[in-house]
């Protein structure tokens, strides 16, 4: 491989590690209230707003349903009024943004669902309020399982972004297409899906190795 | 019910006037909508009425699905009564608003069958919560929850996960977290009930030395009646959403009147016939045999030496069949099941003897 053929792949790889990157931070700004919210307004529930859950919960659904290359064209509108621009690395976390997001809200609301009505009930019994419920309680409870949620939409969005080449973002995913399909440079694709492979390796052990040590269910060895 | 006024000749409220119940139940009754549409609903409970005294510790004891978990959970607000009201403390906990009812559940703790502790909190972090939502600030907490540690001897698990606790252990700081917030009351929803025996004994030994070293009303629901035995003052049974019984322990323990409660003491040692007699007992009587008879020896005829005087006096040779010496609510209580041989004449004889002594007496059938 040619020097400016690694330096093309170690430029996309920055590319996709910032798409990436900011899409997980903001999807995680957005989704995680977004998924205490949807756990937690059902009728009967902590928060009941049943009608606010019902509206809410179809979005997440719309925005879930649609294949993710049809969403990034289709919001192109959007992708410009937000990043000025809809051609790009930068203007392409925008449909990363908009697709992580309900999909993290839906991670974080299974999360905060398995967490045991028993200890919901022990907290309303000593007087805490439905928020101090959510913050002190909900929330430390499903944090190992939000944070291996977390890490699983973070993999999806290694996955995602390699769509967004279609809209001139750039990244791993492009460079693939682009050099190791269109111009036959098998070398390059094969380069690509090794460190597409790492980056996933590496996300998905991190996020194993935080979640255990966050669960204090199972005694820990440390 | 009564009032408490103040006197216009002393100026003081210290007369002699039954004290006010600190918990009062009247009139409730609890129905649940039953689950989608056109499904019938559920009266979980029908016209129950209670008073618990301060200082008092109330056993209540019903099969599952009788109520008595909602039942609890009226006390602090948990369940909305469909009808009656609920007073804890003076204050009307069915028709307090949701904040003033939040800030009346720091006079109630409550402990749990499962303990209810968060995973992700130490033991100390776990007591320190209830502090920590009323806004206490760290010095008062960490004072607080040193003080309740100690008082459930746990001092030296401060820093322990619940995951690394045992069961008993656990329910300790349960009892500690309950208790941070000064209530009044203490909840215990079938609170021994995960555990083996032994810990269940020190459960409850604690239970009880909190009850009157605090002198903390404690409100608990079992379905064993050993709990209830070993730290209940009163005791309510309840059946189907009713109380069908409700009394002082030691009356219902050896004076049974609904049947629920016969059925609960039959699982108590001393009350179940042993099979040996139970298999050969016959529902009329049989000549040549012995009429079986229960008799129960209450508080201060416990120790009566009856089965002597009813040969002596009587000329009755009455043999033991299977028989306990007991102590309830710390008072002296035996059952004894004898055979009474000689036909009708002498058991009747026999049984009028018994009454004169203050005995209670049962003909459980006849034996050959």
């Amino acid at each position: 491989m040619s020097p400016e053929i690694i330096r093309l792949i170690v430029q996309a790889t920055g590319d996709t590690l910032l798409m990436v990157a900011v899409a997980a931070a903001l999807g995680t700004f957005f989704g995680l209230p977004l998924g205490i919210f949807l756990a937690t307004s059902g009728r009967g529930e902590l928060l009941a707003s049943p009608w606010a859950n019902g509206a809410l919960g179809a979005i997440v659904n719309a925005t879930r349903s649609t294949p993710f290359i049809i969403l990034v064209v289709a919001i192109i509108p959007f992708t410009r009024l937000i990043a000025g621009t809809s051609i790009g690395t930068t203007a392409a976390i925008v449909p990363l943004t908009v697709a992580a997001t309900p999909f993290i809200a839906r991670l974080v609301e299974g999360a905060i669902r398995e967490v045991d009505p028993g200890l919901v009930e022990a907290a309303r019994a000593f007087g805490a309020s439905p928020l101090q419920i959510v913050l002190k309680v909900l929330v430390p409870e499903a944090l190992p399982a939000i944070v291996l949620g977390l890490t699983l939409a973070v993999v999806s969005l290694l996955g995602f972004s390699a769509m967004v080449g279609a809209v001139g973002g750039g990244g791993l995913g492009d460079l693939g297409i682009r050099y190791g399909y269109q111009r036959f440079m098998p070398d390059v694709m094969a380069a690509v899906v090794v460190v597409l492979i790492v980056l996933v390796q590496a996300v998905q052990s991190l996020g194993d190795r935080l979640s255990r040590r966050l669960n204090r269910r199972v005694i820990s060895r440390s | 019910m009564s009032i408490t006024l103040p006197d216009p000749l002393t100026g003081g409220a210290q007369r002699l006037v039954p004290e006010q119940p600190l918990v009062r139940l009247e009139g409730i009754s609890k129905i649940f909508a039953g689950r989608g549409k056109g499904a019938p609903t559920v009266t979980a409970l029908d016209g129950i009425d209670l008073a618990v005294a301060p200082g008092s510790v109330l056993g209540i004891i019903g099969r599952s699905g009788a109520g008595k978990s909602t039942l609890i959970r009226l006390v602090n607000g948990l369940e909305k009564p469909s009808a009656g009201r609920v007073v804890v403390d003076g204050a009307e906990v069915s028709s307090l608003p949701e904040r003033a009812l939040r800030h009346a559940r720091r006079s109630t703790g409550m402990i749990f069958q499962h303990f209810n502790l968060l995973s992700s909190r130490t033991a100390a972090q776990n007591v320190a919560l209830p502090l920590e939502v009323a806004g206490y600030d760290r010095a008062a907490i960490r004072a607080r929850v040193d003080e309740m540690l100690a008082l459930v001897d746990l001092s030296d698990k401060r820093d322990r996960y619940p995951a690394e606790l045992s069961g008993g252990q656990k329910q300790r700081v349960g009892i500690a977290r309950a208790l941070t917030t000064k209530p009044k009351v203490l909840l215990s929803d079938e609170a021994t009930s995960a555990l083996d025996p032994e810990t269940t004994r020190s459960i409850l030994s604690l239970l009880r030395r909190i009850n009157r070293e605090f002198n903390l009303t404690v409100v608990l629901i079992t379905h064993e009646m050993s709990v209830v035995r070993a730290i209940a003052g009163e005791v309510a049974v309840i059946d189907r959403g009713r109380i069908v019984e409700q009394g002082d322990v030691f009356d219902v323990f050896t004076r049974p009147q609904a049947e629920v409660t016969r059925s609960f003491l039959a699982e108590e040692s001393g009350r179940a016939l042993p099979s040996y007699v139970a298999d050969r007992l016959h529902p009329e009587p049989v000549d040549g045999g012995r009429a079986v008879v229960r008799i129960v020896f209450r508080g201060p005829h416990a120790t009566d030496p009856v089965i002597a005087q009813l040969a002596r006096e009587q000329g009755v040779d009455a043999n033991i069949l299977a028989g306990t010496v007991d102590e309830i609510a710390g008072r002296p209580f035996a059952t004894l099941v004898v055979g009474v041989p000689g036909g009708e004449e002498a058991l009747a004889s026999t049984l009028a003897f018994l009454h004169q002594r203050g005995l209670d007496t049962e003909v459980l059938g006849h034996v050959a």
